[in-house]
């Protein structure tokens, strides 16, 4: 066989793997939202659940899938791109950062079982904080940090040396040059890392039952005081989210048209999913063009 | 094959006390791990002029100017006394960041910052504690024009640096480097990317600035060493083997290996 055929052949067999990826990825995405789609009113997305059949809408859950989701972000991140700026730039090369880096992968290599159990025991059970968004979030940032610390920490050494350092020959500081100069260049690569834990936040069922638990209570959206008990920002109330509402209406749902709810919820979910996606990208890319002018 | 040349013949010059020197060496040594990549070297910069460095790879210039702004702190170990103003600026407890201020350095890759043509020069002011606007853009152009960029950018200082060619970057680097106001610029190999007519205009950059700065480059090309500068030393195996005024190295080397060098016989 000449190189041109040998091309030729490794060419096509790319080209069927590629389509097959492309094609159950199409073939599941449809799926959802076929079936899910047409079960989906203004009145189910806002309406509330009743808890006992689960019948009803799915707006409380979906409030707190988002506000999950962004408690989740606003603790992981910082902490994230702390400890991934250490790994990338400061951590010298000893046994003590191997060390680290090895926990960080037996980390996000937990079952999100084991997580939830965790949270459940610790939070939940141990401090008294109870079933909560709270409790929820923490665990998840549990397995969220290896993940975004990792991405981080890539991110950042991708950027050229000589960008360091420019920073360095200027009389920078090595702080100065890692966020004023390197982290800017990162983003792009930090913004996707966002988006795909994001998703997994998002998505995530088993770590939450125990943490956040399987309980929406009524919440009333006139009320935004965090403080208050029935307000949907107070951190201390039980919170079902999306994933643990299509979970429960499928196991123990006692509605008739149970399957056809789950449908529906899952075809919010992926939407949902989708939208954050999306969002994250404007505002990364809207981000990066502000700190390097670039178009 | 490389002759064996020995390097206890060396022809150094030094300066009488009424030559104002920028910056002077005192048996300075680097080394990379076991690694001794630097011999002794004695070297003294008169100010306001253009000193060369010249030799072929891995001859330690690189290395050797990269010590004198203490870039290498992390990467070896250099020691030995830089002289700068009457301070031993090679000691542990001397402020780098302050140093590179007065010290710049331009690289051999043109490396502007992702961000637009003004932040690249004033992101380091600022830093500084520059805060006024006025000062800020003042310096933006009073360093484009010392760089001989400001015709070409004038029009747009708020585009992304990256979307200027490599010569225009490169002459953006130094601008960003004179914009700090730096008594001493070190030149690593400025125009070993550049083509020839963005090299012209960086030399002719250079030859104006020496009026304002001392100027220490680093090149492979001896045409250019022997078109800009004013003194030369030739770098051998981590010795500094010949300084002289670089009419005179070229014209009459006083040793062999600088003789070999500048005739072309190996590098």
């Amino acid at each position: 066989m000449n190189a041109k055929r040998k091309d030729l052949l490794a060419t096509i067999i790319i080209d069927v793997i590629v389509a097959t990826v492309v094609g159950i990825l199409v073939f599941l995405l449809a799926y959802i939202l076929i079936s899910g789609l047409p079960h989906v009113s203004w009145s189910f997305l806002t309406g509330s659940a009743d808890s006992f059949s689960g019948a009803g809408g799915i707006g409380v859950q979906l409030f707190n899938s988002f506000y999950l989701l962004i408690l989740t972000m606003l603790i992981s991140i910082p902490i994230s791109l702390g400890a991934g700026i250490y790994l990338a730039e400061y951590a010298k090369d000893n046994w003590r950062t191997r060390l680290i880096r090895s926990a960080i992968e037996v980390l996000s290599s937990l079952p999100s079982v084991v997580v939830g159990l965790f949270g459940f025991l610790l939070f939940v059970v141990k401090f008294k904080i109870g079933f909560s968004v709270i409790s929820g979030a923490i665990a998840l940032t549990f397995f969220n940090l290896p993940l975004l610390t990792r991405n981080i920490e890539e991110s950042l050494s991708a950027v050229s040396r000589s960008q360091r350092e420019a920073g360095l020959s200027l009389g920078l500081s090595k702080w100065k040059t890692e966020i004023g100069i390197i982290l800017p260049v990162a983003l792009p690569g930090i913004v996707t890392g966002v988006v795909l834990s994001a998703g997994r936040v998002f998505g995530e069922a088993a770590a939450l039952i125990y943490t956040a638990g399987q309980s929406a209570p009524v919440t009333n959206f006139a009320d935004w005081n965090p403080m208050d008990a029935a307000s949907p920002l107070n951190p201390l109330r039980p919170a079902e989210t999306l994933a643990v509402h299509i979970w429960k209406v499928n196991t123990e749902g006692l509605a008739s048209n149970a399957a056809q709810l789950s449908a529906a919820a899952s075809a919010v979910l992926i939407i949902a999913v989708l939208l954050f996606n999306l969002f994250a990208r404007v505002l990364g890319n809207y981000l990066y063009r502000r700190v390097t002018a670039s178009k | 094959m490389l002759k064996d040349y020995s390097f206890d013949q060396t022809a150094v010059q030094t300066f009488d006390d009424h030559v104002a020197l920028a910056l002077k060496t005192e048996d300075l040594q680097v080394y990379y791990g076991n690694n001794h990549a630097m011999h002794d070297a004695n070297l003294a910069f008169p100010k306001n002029q253009i000193t060369a460095l010249i030799g072929a790879s891995g001859s330690g210039k690189s290395t050797y100017l990269r010590s004198l702004n203490r870039m290498n702190d992390t990467i070896a170990t250099v020691t030995g006394k830089i002289w700068y103003h009457g301070v031993d600026i090679n000691q542990p407890d001397v402020n780098i960041y302050e140093i590179r201020r007065h010290i710049g350095m331009v690289f051999q890759r043109p490396n502007p910052f992702a961000k637009s043509i003004r932040e690249n020069i004033i992101y380091a002011l600022r830093a500084t504690g520059i805060k006024d606007k006025k000062v800020l853009n003042q310096r933006v152009e009073q360093s484009l024009k010392g760089a001989a960029l400001w015709d070409e950018v004038k029009d747009t200082l708020d585009k992304s640096a990256l979307a200027l060619s490599g010569g225009q970057q490169q002459r953006l680097c130094i601008a960003r480097s004179i914009a700090m106001e730096p008594d001493v610029l070190l030149l690593d190999e400025p125009c070993s990317a550049l083509d020839p007519i963005s090299t012209v205009k960086v030399e002719e950059t250079l030859l104006e600035l020496q009026k304002k700065y001392t100027i220490i480059i680093v090149t492979h090309n001896m045409q250019q060493a022997a078109r800009i500068s004013s003194q030369c030393a030739f770098f051998h195996l981590g010795h500094v083997m010949e300084y002289a005024p670089t009419a005179t190295m070229f014209s009459t080397p006083k040793i062999q290996v600088t003789q070999d060098y500048v005739s072309g016989s190996f590098g």
